[in-house]
């Protein structure tokens, strides 16, 4: 049987892209072995762990359960699109490094992508909100409680930065 | 883990996907949101050789008043809708109740209602409050259309009335009489997880305060949503009190649900649970019943 490909356009990351893509190939592996972005992470690939957490049209979705075909059209993000480099980290990113928020740092990707649209929801969450929200995404090392004192300090540094904003 | 080859076809229009279900048929899957598909055939469990998907299908989506107090609700409306939408709150309390027990926000902004309940897990949530709101589906294909009861839509594990050239459209749920009070409980191992036992109910009751209406449905019960309807009699004319709620919790959970048992909890486990819960949603449900129009 022919390898059939579908030719698809959406934005990555706020760039235009296109590219042409056989229909079982996974959102996941199309972002990490055709556009290089190999910062979404692959745990499950069944939808459980949560490291492959992307946004979607803005909205967190696991792309281990996605087919790269049905984003034709559409908007996403990936933690490479946070911020520009490392003196230059996001808010959230920046909350994870001073809180001790990730050891191995294999979840952390999967982790950031979740909490961004959380915390644009939700800016003053309570630990038990924040537990509530990243249910859905696990971390063999850290045992939680950093990443929600994390999670909690990153929605206290941006609601004093949207204050200083006006 | 990836799934095999197979032919990707999106149709653009309701009438489209018709065409392609009645083409393919069984060897074709219907892709709604993909929350419980895509994982099968990255297991390979699944392995269509077609796979249709209803994405790109406008109009499926929407959330409409029915009749005078009832919801339309199109099979692809996601599950994260049905959480906040106002109008499922005022007129299906126990779905939005029930909803954010769905595993976890990532699975609900793609998981959908059709698609959970054409899947007819015994574990999901959905299957149990159709059958508890006595749903009725709308299944088109190009023979035309019919409208299945909850109560035979249910055929068994992952098996559901639906003809394989039918694309379940809508789900119509009447709105329980006014002072219906209602509740979910389940229990997990952790939040998200599949629940080791979970229960719907309505309790409805009259002026004098007699229990006239209950409805018990259980899930991860047997090989599907499992409706208790000796215990609802049980309840009938009486006032319901912690006692009659008990009675009725372990009638049910001892004689009218087969809990399988699984990794985690051995039936006897699956039967305690299922006894303390329905306590518990009864109990819940009278006291809504007793203060009735507030909707959380």
């Amino acid at each position: 049987m022919p390898v059939e490909h579908r030719p698809i356009h959406l934005t990555v990351n706020g760039k235009a892209t296109q590219a042409s893509v056989e229909p079982r190939l996974l959102l996941s592996d199309f972002l990490r072995h055709d556009l290089d972005l190999t910062g979404t992470h692959v745990g499950c690939e069944h939808g459980v762990c949560g490291a492959c957490t992307i946004l979607f049209d803005g909205e967190p979705i696991r792309s281990c359960l996605m087919l790269a075909v049905q984003a034709d059209g559409h908007e996403i993000m990936t933690v490479e699109g946070l911020a520009a480099g490392p003196e230059h980290m996001h808010p959230l990113q920046e909350a994870f490094w001073k809180a001790h928020a990730l050891q191995c740092g294999f979840c952390t990707p999967g982790f950031l992508m979740t909490l961004i649209p959380f915390l644009n929801a939700n800016p003053d969450p309570s630990p038990m909100e924040v537990r509530e929200a990243l249910s859905g995404n696990l971390c063999r090392c850290t045992g939680y409680q950093h990443i929600v004192d994390a999670v909690v300090l990153a929605a206290a540094n941006l609601r004093e930065a949207r204050q200083a904003a006006g | 883990m990836k799934p095999p080859p197979f032919e990707y076809l999106a149709p653009e229009d309701f009438d489209a996907a018709l065409e392609a279900v009645a083409e393919h048929g069984a060897d074709a899957k219907l892709l709604a949101g993909g929350q419980s598909l895509v994982p099968a055939m990255n297991f390979r469990v699944t392995q269509p050789a077609v796979l249709i998907d209803l994405n790109r299908v406008p109009g499926l989506g929407d959330v409409r008043p029915d009749g005078s107090s009832g919801l339309l609700i199109g099979a692809m409306t996601r599950q994260r809708r049905l959480e906040f939408d106002s109008e499922v709150k005022r007129a299906a309390p126990l779905l939005a109740e029930a909803v954010p027990f769905i595993a976890h926000p990532q699975i609900r902004n793609r998981g959908t209602l059709g698609g959970s309940l054409a899947h007819a897990d015994p574990a999901a949530e959905l299957p149990v409050i159709a059958l508890a709101l006595e749903a009725r589906l709308h299944a088109v294909s190009k023979r035309g259309d019919r409208w299945i009861e909850a109560a035979d839509f249910f055929q068994g594990m992952f098996t559901t009335a639906l003809e394989p050239d039918e694309i379940l459209r809508d789900v119509a749920l009447p709105s329980p009489r006014n002072g219906t009070g209602w509740a979910f409980e389940e229990f997990a191992r952790r939040r998200g997880d599949y629940a080791l036992m979970g229960v719907a109910c309505l309790v409805h009751l009259d002026d004098a305060g007699q229990c006239d209406r209950a409805r018990l449905v259980f899930l991860n019960a047997g090989d599907g949503p499992v409706l208790a309807v000796e215990a609802a009699d049980m309840l009938q004319g009486r006032p319901l009190s912690a006692e009659s709620a008990r009675a009725a919790g372990r009638h049910a959970s001892e004689k009218e649900i087969q809990p399988l048992g699984n990794l985690h909890a051995r039936p006897e486990f699956q039967r305690h649970l299922a006894r303390v819960l329905a306590q518990r949603a009864l109990l819940t449900a009278a006291e809504r019943a007793r203060r009735p129009a507030k909707p959380s």
